[in-house]
């Protein structure tokens, strides 16, 4: 049985896709066959990040239409031995998708044998965004430490739990939270919400915190998903996360002011 | 079905005569299909019969939107007398035609607006909840007076949080939530609101204007607290007992913020 799980926000420009990259590259170097979708129709971006863009023949919207076969559309990662993408359509709007076609899509991706599905959710809570969020039975909720952000994420948690098939059936989405952007000083200084202020807000499980890093942003322009970047703490971050998602207990970090400016001077003044 | 908002002179003087307020009324839609006096008079007879309780000057909007048939030929102040005969007491009328509300102007009924009165209500909170329109509150009552449950409650509990954008109403009773009630959310009840967590969205409590309810909350952090139509906003919430527990209540037209112990 696949699980799908979709990756959404309510608001902009907080790291979904860099999230469904970086949990769908994860999920499937662990060994599970995963497929990440781009949900975002007609400002297609996860292609870029996971570096596919010119491999694009057909997409989600061809499939849905008939037009292509899912084996077609599908394009196999390069780094990651079990991953797929199906990209979004760039020339067409959100209202190509449609409940039918979605969910016939998401079964046969279940009878090709695919263990993960992540819903790479756009922006708002339109259409395209519930599409996506439909037929999740997990919700990973990215939210920045910022209050309309969090806001946000609390009304998609809203509307996840009411607007859901699981939620018309009468059960829960899964769902947990996913502090991106987090920068420890910043909260120390009193200039950002810190964890505690917005698990508190959103009283959802906290499935893990990426720090701030600059990491994010040349991995994502160099198209290689950030969980690849072993060294960068994002990439720790998102692989503990990964790791959490798959089960396991570990402990949570980059959350406090980290001591280690004490021993890099020490190690710099020795060198 | 629903009335509109509180509106509340602030800068009224001491000596006014009078002063306006708000209040949310559920109102029983008295639907009709079709007229034939003797008919109509004879079910409304048997109705009244089954549940006697509830036919005593009980007001009522008479809709006209399922009518079938020629709607200017209809006797409306003949259909009146019946209901007043019967208990009931129409105060307004809805879905009708031109014809018909200068019919009822005349005997000083009131034209409600077609529709939904909430029609921008969210439509997430539809699902999990019932909102206050009129297919929540005011159906169920027309429906279900002929049977008496000893044993159900008209307190409804909620477990989970409420989100930004949702609405809960508890018609008839109280709203138990045994979580956090988000900034942007809205719970409604005609009687009291319990709220095991922090209330950061909007509570209105006695919406039907039971100046006894109360609302209890763990957590003061609200946008708005409102008992009976007798509301207080956040800059004025923020003065006394900001974040910790308290329970709101009403007296003499002056809502109060009492910290629990």
């Amino acid at each position: 049985m696949a699980k799908i799980i979709v990756v959404t926000s309510g608001k902009g420009g907080v790291g979904k896709t860099t999230t469904s990259a970086a949990i769908s590259s994860g999920i499937a170097m662990r060994g599970h066959k995963t497929v990440v979708i781009d949900f975002d129709i007609g400002l297609r971006n996860l292609d870029i990040i996971m570096n596919c863009e010119r491999r694009v023949v057909y997409d989600f919207v061809n499939v849905i239409n008939g037009e292509a076969n899912l084996r077609q559309a599908l394009i196999k990662d390069k780094r990651a031995e079990n991953l797929y993408i199906l990209p979004a359509s760039q020339t067409r709007d959100k209202d190509a998708l449609t409940v039918e076609g979605v969910e016939r899509i998401l079964n046969e991706l279940a009878a090709d044998g695919f263990e993960y599905i992540i819903c790479d959710s756009p922006a708002g809570i339109e259409h395209g965004a519930f599409m996506a969020m439909y037929f999740a039975d997990m919700a990973i909720v990215v939210a920045n430490p910022e209050v309309s952000s969090v806001r946000d994420s609390d009304r998609i948690l809203g509307i996840l739990q009411s607007k859901s098939r699981r939620a018309e059936n009468g059960e829960r989405v899964e769902e947990c939270l996913l502090l991106t952007r987090y920068n420890p000083e910043r909260v120390a200084k009193g200039e950002m919400l810190g964890v505690q202020d917005v698990e508190e807000i959103l009283a959802t499980k906290l499935l893990g915190v990426i720090p701030e890093s600059e990491t994010v942003l040349k991995a994502s322009n160099q198209g290689i998903p950030v969980i690849h970047d072993i060294e960068s703490p994002a990439g720790q971050a998102y692989s503990d996360a990964v790791s959490r998602l798959l089960g396991e207990e570990v402990e949570h970090r980059f959350m406090s002011v980290e001591q280690k400016g004490l021993f890099k001077r020490l190690f710099r003044r020795s060198a | 079905m629903p009335l509109l908002k509180s509106l509340t002179g602030k800068n009224t003087e001491s000596s006014a005569a009078f002063r306006l307020k708000g209040g949310l009324f559920p109102l029983t839609l008295l639907e009709i299909s079709h007229y034939d006096r003797t008919e109509f008079e004879q079910q409304l007879q048997d109705k009244a019969a089954e549940a006697p309780i509830f036919f005593k000057q009980t007001p009522v909007v008479l809709s006209f939107e399922e009518f079938d048939g020629e709607l200017s030929t209809l006797p409306l102040s003949e259909l009146v007398e019946i209901c007043k005969t019967h208990g009931l007491l129409p105060v307004a009328l809805r879905n009708s035609n031109a014809a018909l509300q200068d019919e009822a102007k005349q005997i000083s009924l009131a034209i409600m607006p077609v529709g939904r009165v909430k029609p921008n209500a969210d439509k997430t909170a539809s699902d999990t909840a019932p909102t206050a329109t009129e297919d929540a509150s005011a159906a169920p009552a027309a429906e279900h007076i002929g049977e008496i449950n000893p044993n159900s409650s008209p307190s409804k509990i909620v477990t989970t949080p409420i989100r930004s954008g949702q609405q809960v109403y508890a018609p008839g009773g109280d709203l138990i939530i045994m979580a956090s009630v988000s900034a942007g959310a809205e719970v409604l009840a005609d009687g009291n609101i319990h709220i095991y967590g922090a209330l950061r969205g909007r509570a209105l409590a006695g919406v039907r204007g039971d100046t006894s309810a109360r609302i209890f909350c763990q957590s003061l952090e609200a946008e708005l607290v409102s008992i009976a139509g007798n509301f207080k906003v956040d800059e004025d919430l923020r003065k006394d007992h900001w974040k910790s527990a308290v329970h709101a209540s009403l007296d003499e037209q002056t809502l109060c913020i009492t910290p629990l112990v």
